[in-house]
């Protein structure tokens, strides 16, 4: 073992320290750190668990489904290493891992799950082979920096190739669902999936054709029909001839805080803490990958009894000073993990509360004010579709800084037409011009644009106090809309997602 | 009821990355606050050609949805060609502009065939031109808009551009400080964001031609007082929309 590989929990260690004293508050800097001094930091500590890697990635969902996967294997009593601090690049692991390993160096976890944008998952395989991957859906999105959607799909692709167990794709998305060809032989493949009832509610990418068209007449031949009302219409995308893929665990069913899951020809209904319907499916496939990480659970248990009751502990890869009692501890969870019935993880699943910016309800000033991120077309949908304008007074907060994703095109393939009974109170965020110019062309109208978002959000907030409010933002204004916020009311001070 | 004007959507299905519906919803809005009827028809491939065609608009796509669209492009050809020649005015961003080229050379060399109905050719490159634009004009003024593509484009001499870009490494192909190209009524260009509501002026361009070819003018007699001060209403958010975007980082 290398001097530096010692080290390296100290040094990361100190440096995190440093920074936070500094006020750098970035929780990306102690990984850059250790990536230049020790590069194999990630595979060694990552390495040592027992029930190794759960990769999360795709482009919307991420954060949610992280957290969702996360607490439902910490509530079924396994020990979860996470990054719940959303920082979702490769650094940003290595920094989470530096807070949680011990000076030696070990990570007291039995599975990391570990949320991974598109781009930095494939630098993450290259290091850390996974055991699951998770990978939830394709959407346009920050094409800006990735260029088209069918190079996302290639990225994640890599992730499927790397993958040693289980990958679970998304039967509905065609991009995802044929990452199944690239999976290597033994690796196994489950799918999540919608009935055929519900799919309307869950666009793919393909289905957003465009947003026009739906009130302008139609011409009298056949080829109108993708133009309009494209929300309603997603068969388009998909070939009808197509044999739907057998599902693990279908989402079948869906209402205000609840859900039905068809699991093994079963259907099973739950209330549900989380906000959004989209958020429904995301909890279908976080149960997916969940029963691979069970289904997986006896074998991992007799193996850790044949290392351990033979002197080693090659399993875990430990010291064997205290391997014995530590296994222990672990086999006993692992067994009782292993008898996880399909109760008990839906169970876990309605358990799960919502992460930040993702239906987070706000006290301020006596209003109960919902905070959206927003950051593709889908999302934006989606969120618009899940929480009626009704009775709420609407915010929007549109930045483009780098992490926002600098094209504003986006914009134009989001349908606000929802909005144009209530109209929408405030436009705000650096590009709350284009933001404006959107919605007029909507016929929505808006009552104030501001580009100074805390002027904004001061005017918003006084205005109508006690009624409902909603505010959409993108991720940068989402910072801002927050530290604002908390100088006047209860803002938890969440990790920050993506 | 005002006079009616076909526009088509080419290929929305396919051909439809980066918001280009924002142009059709544009040109749609505006036609009807002039007091105009317009009449939008999604043109697939395989759907019946309409009979009629006063203005056609197509977008940027994928690999995967050029490859959809192409066999029923090729068989398309020569009608676009034909209302090409005739004045009808097109706006063909991104992919679509390419395809409206002399052909497209990938970056292992092999050649594919554009329709011809812009006289200038692209090859494919690793490295793409992504930013925040403005290119001038002088017709338009400054035209304010995002690029995004790999493909540089190459104009035959004489063939007029868009636009001028101020820098290297932006516009048609990085080198000549063009963007875009003209061809009768026929824009092609990068530029997205979406184009039309931030460059108004070219969407009128569009709507102008459009209706000077049907009715003979474009005439304004059926719009209402409500609905020139809407248009005012509108312009004057686009100009705001276009000073910050003009002033953002690439």
């Amino acid at each position: 073992m290398a001097w530096n590989s010692f080290a390296t929990p100290a040094i990361g260690k100190a440096v995190r320290w440093a920074s936070r004293a500094l006020h750098h508050g970035g929780s990306a800097l102690p990984g850059r750190v250790i990536e230049t001094i020790d590069p194999r930091f990630l595979a060694r500590t990552l390495g040592t668990l027992p029930l190794g890697v759960v990769l999360v990635s795709g482009t919307n969902g991420k954060t949610t489904t992280t957290r969702m996967v996360a607490s439902m294997l910490a509530d079924l009593g396994l020990k979860v290493f996470t990054n719940p601090t959303g920082s979702n690049f490769t650094r940003g692991v290595a920094s989470a891992l530096l807070e949680q390993v011990s000076m030696t160096g070990r990570l007291d976890a039995d599975i990391a799950v570990l949320e991974l944008d598109e781009a930095y998952a494939v630098h993450f395989v290259r290091q850390v082979k996974p055991r699951y991957a998770l990978l939830l859906n394709v959407m346009r999105d920050q094409l800006d920096r990735f260029g088209e959607i069918d190079n996302t799909a290639r990225l994640l692709g890599h992730v499927a190739e790397a993958t040693t167990g289980t990958v679970v794709l998304n039967r509905e998305d065609p991009r995802i669902a044929g990452l199944a060809a690239l999976t290597p032989q033994h690796t196994q493949v489950r799918y999540f999936g919608l009935s055929d009832d519900l799919k309307r509610f869950f666009p793919s990418d393909d289905d957003m054709a465009t947003t026009v068209s739906v009130e302008s007449e139609e011409s009298g031949n056949d080829g109108t029909g993708a133009a309009s009302l494209p929300a309603e219409n997603p068969g388009d995308g998909r070939d009808p001839n197509a044999i739907e893929l057998p599902a693990d665990v279908t989402l079948t069913a869906v209402g205000d805080h609840k859900a039905t899951f068809r699991i093994d020809g079963g259907d099973h209904a739950t209330d549900v803490r989380l906000e959004g319907v989209y958020n429904l499916y995301n909890a279908a496939a976080a149960l997916a990958v969940v029963r691979a990480v069970v289904a997986d659970a006896p074998h991992d248990a007799a193996r850790d009894a044949a290392a351990t009751t033979g002197g080693e502990t090659a399993v875990r890869g430990q010291s064997t000073s205290n391997g014995k009692k530590a296994s222990d501890g672990f086999r006993a969870r692992l067994e009782r993990f292993a008898q996880s019935d399909t109760d008990a993880l839906v169970r876990a699943a309605s358990r799960v509360t919502p992460a930040f910016g993702r239906g987070e309800v706000i006290d301020v000033l006596g209003s109960p004010t919902e905070l959206l991120l927003v950051k593709n077309p889908m999302g934006f949908r989606l969120s618009l579709a899940s929480f009626p304008p009704d009775d709420a007074d609407t915010m929007i907060v549109i930045n483009d800084e780098y992490a926002d994703g600098r094209d504003m095109s986006w914009l134009w393939d989001v349908d606000f037409t929802s909005l144009r009974a209530g109209g929408v109170a405030m436009v705000s965020g650096v590009r709350a011009w284009d933001m404006a110019l959107r919605l007029n062309y909507d016929q929505v109208p808006v009552d104030k644009t501001d580009t100074d978002i805390e002027s904004a959000l001061n005017l918003f907030v006084h205005t109508n106090q006690g009624r409902r409010k909603h505010i959409y933002c993108t991720y940068t204004a989402m910072l801002t809309v927050r530290a604002a916020l908390a100088r006047i009311a209860d803002v938890a001070d969440a990790g920050v997602g993506k | 009821m005002g006079k009616t004007i076909d526009v088509m959507s080419l290929y929305p299905k396919d051909m439809n990355i980066y918001g280009d519906s924002g142009n059709v919803l544009t040109v749609t809005r505006r036609l009807a606050l002039y007091g105009y009827e317009p009449r939008v028809t999604a043109y697939n491939q395989g759907d019946a050609w309409p009979a009629h065609v006063d203005m056609i608009l197509g977008g940027g796509g994928q690999d995967t949805g050029q490859k959809k669209i192409i066999d029923d492009f090729f068989r398309r050809a020569d009608l676009l060609r034909t209302l090409a020649a005739d004045g009808v005015p097109m706006l063909m961003i991104c992919g679509m502009y390419q395809l409206f080229g002399e052909y497209f050379e990938t970056v292992d060399g092999t050649k594919l065939d554009g329709i011809g109905v812009i006289q200038a050719h692209t090859v494919g490159r690793d490295v793409r031109m992504i930013g925040n634009l403005v290119e001038h004009s002088d017709e338009f003024g400054d035209i304010i808009g995002y690029e995004n593509h790999s493909g540089q484009t190459f104009l035959r001499a004489g063939v007029e551009p868009l636009g001028h870009v101020d820098q290297d490494g932006r516009g048609n192909n990085g080198e000549d400080h063009t963007e875009g190209a003209r061809m009768n009524n026929v824009i092609g260009t990068y530029m997205h964001g979406s184009l039309l509501p931030k460059n108004p002026a070219i969407a009128d361009y569009l709507i102008r031609v459009a209706a000077e070819r049907r009715y003979g003018e474009f005439g304004t007699a059926d719009q209402t007082a409500d609905q020139r001060e809407e248009l005012a209403r509108i312009d004057a958010i686009a100009d705001k929309a276009r000073a910050v975007a003009a002033a953002r980082p690439r």
